[in-house]
């Protein structure tokens, strides 16, 4: 009895987190969705608890499963209720991370297990008959492999995104060198060689199997790290997104491990829904996935011979100009950047946008699909600060709109309105589409300093004769605007 | 060779979800708006977060004086609850962002 409602409960949750995916992908019913397939995941996991059975027993530890899903629940809240909108990446990367760890902690309990098992069969009273056919059995090797790919693509995930954390936090700095490529090479067939032994090996030696476990864990959490090092920051959503996905295959392998359709559907669906959305990324910066997990864009040779290019004159502007410039436009566009999310500007900027509304100015912001850290980072950030939808342009409609704009006012903004990526082939990010502010009349770029953005790269606009450049903090710099546009 | 080929054998009706799976993901997500892009990347986080499960029965059936276990199972559901309802409960928080600014 127990059991069929378990079943049920299962299918229910696979068709929410269906339902859910569907309806996050549509802007009217997303944050339904959202609701839907938490719903899904409550009745699940709720389901698991009460009802699961192995060998007709009920689980038992109920004591330590309620207080670890007590402290994960108020970990969990706090830190998604805590962390500040400009934040929310590195965010969804920790708790990939966290999602991946957990199924490698599953596999290490699950072969550790296994290897009991084997090593009980081996001890004098076992039964020599029984002992053959368990080892003989099929299952206990594809179980294995399946240990072993949940592990791997979990601790790859794992350590990943927690590279992937500290390079959005600054706290991880990109680092790659000659070979590195090889070292990856090496060290993933290493890791596949060792596995392929390791099924073949684990129930004539399970000693010796238990020791090779560890070291390929080891080496997958080596490799995570290796993986996502070399990766600029401007490609972290990219990578973000496919650990997500990978993460996903990692709880499907669970899936098949438990015999269970509801981490099976749920890590399917979200490891190819996150693959298509990993492309669908890469598309919106006309980049192949290839080019980005390969190319590593910024180190190296590319990004040094770019950095050395002669550099010419910038030229500063005061804030009393620019607030005329900006006052005395008729139509204005504001491109937002990474800039304006680490200064926590959006507010700021949406007072600014007011002033100038209230003196007859037409403002409008651009929004370049992959400004900020990642895809629609923007949006949610302007969305925050009640910028109202309506103003907020897409790239095409953004470009056609800069040759009759009068001002436009970049705010922390730098590979994505780069000319580079145009005009010049051996730039790093040659073939990006950008915003082409170089066509408006006058441009104003607000930046903490010269220092090239996240690909690493100079960025010729800011030389350009028609730009002038308006030094500090976001915030800091807006809010002065908006003062002296009051008195202009 | 011939335990993969078992091993598929008696799990075929799993590859069968599999499969319909990897097809279904795709078809969901094609033609999602940009801007829907991240909270969309973080529901699905949440959703493989649905790996708690694993956890929970790894720890429900642990011998109760099975202390590497228990200490690991329990490690994993903590991080596999804060996968979930954090997942959730950010990614509700930037699409709530969204329907302040619709009306």
């Amino acid at each position: 009895m127990g059991s069929s409602i378990l079943s049920i409960i299962y299918l229910i949750g696979s068709v929410t987190f269906i339902l859910g995916l569907k309806m996050l992908s549509k802007p009217d019913t997303a944050r339904k969705g959202n609701m839907v397939a938490a719903a899904g995941m409550s009745l699940a996991i709720l389901g698991t608890i009460f009802l699961y059975r192995v060998n007709d027993a009920p689980l038992h530890n109920y004591g330590w499963i309620f207080t670890g899903l007590a402290i994960g629940g108020i970990i969990g809240v706090l830190s998604a209720k805590k962390v500040k909108m400009t934040a929310m990446p590195e965010m969804v990367s920790m708790f990939n991370g966290m999602g991946g760890a957990c199924a490698a902690l599953i596999s290490i309990v699950e072969f550790d297990h296994l290897i009991k098992l084997i090593k009980n069969l081996y001890a004098p009273v076992a039964d020599d008959h029984l002992a053959l056919q368990l080892l003989e059995s099929s299952t206990s090797r594809g179980t294995v492999i399946i240990i072993l790919l949940s592990l791997i693509i979990g601790a790859v995930s794992c350590a990943g995104s927690i590279v992937a954390w500290g390079k959005l936090t600054g706290k991880v700095k990109d680092f790659s060198f000659n070979g590195q490529h090889f070292l990856n090479l090496g060290v993933l067939t290493l890791i596949v060689g060792l596995s392929v032994w390791l099924v073949c090996i684990f129930d004539t030696s399970p000693g010796t199997a238990l020791t090779v476990f560890y070291i390929i864990f080891g080496l997958a959490l080596f490799y995570g790290v290796l993986f996502v090092m070399p990766i600029g920051g401007a490609d972290m959503p990219v990578v973000i997104s496919l650990l997500n996905s990978f993460t996903g295959v990692a709880a499907a392998c669970g899936g098949f491990l438990y015999s269970n359709p509801v981490m099976l559907t749920g890590g399917i669906l979200v490891g190819s829904a996150g693959t298509i959305l990993t492309i669908l990324m890469c598309k919106a910066m006309n980049r192949s996935l290839k080019n980005v997990l390969i190319g590593s864009f910024g180190g190296g040779a590319a990004g040094a011979a770019a950095a050395g290019k002669d550099q010419g004159n910038y030229k500063e502007i005061s804030l009393n100009d620019a607030a005329v410039v900006l006052a005395y436009a008729s139509k204005v566009i504001i491109v937002p950047g990474y800039g304006l999310a680490v200064a926590q500007a959006q507010h700021a900027c949406h007072e600014l946008e007011k002033q100038l509304e209230e003196k007859g100015v037409e403002v409008k912001y651009a929004i370049h699909p992959v400004a900020g850290r990642m895809p629609g980072h923007m949006n949610v950030l302007l969305a925050e600060a009640d910028v109202p939808y309506e103003k907020l342009l897409e790239m095409e409609d953004a470009n056609a709109e800069f040759p009759t704009t009068d001002a436009v006012l970049i705010l922390g903004a730098n590979d994505v309105v780069n000319p580079a990526a145009k005009s010049d082939p051996a730039s790093p990010i040659y073939g990006m589409p950008i915003l082409e502010v170089e066509n408006a009349k006058v441009v104003i770029v607000n930046k903490r300093s010269m220092k090239p953005g996240y690909a690493g790269i100079e960025n010729d606009l800011f030389f350009q004769p028609k730009t002038s450049m308006l030094f500090g903090d976001a915030k800091k710099v807006l809010q002065e605007l908006l003062s002296a546009i009051k008195e202009v | 060779m011939e335990y993969i080929l078992t091993f598929l054998r008696q799990h075929i009706d799993l590859i069968y979800i599999v499969i319909l799976s990897v097809f279904l993901g795709i078809e969901v997500i094609s033609r999602v708006p940009s801007v829907l892009h991240t909270p969309l990347m973080s529901g699905a986080n949440a959703i493989h977060g649905v790996v708690i499960i694993g956890a929970i029965i790894v720890m429900g059936k642990a011998e109760t004086d099975n202390y590497p276990a228990l200490i690991i199972g329990f490690l994993a559901v903590i991080l596999g609850t804060i996968n979930v309802v954090g997942g959730f409960v950010v990614t509700d928080r930037m699409l709530e962002m969204f329907k302040g600014k619709k009306k």
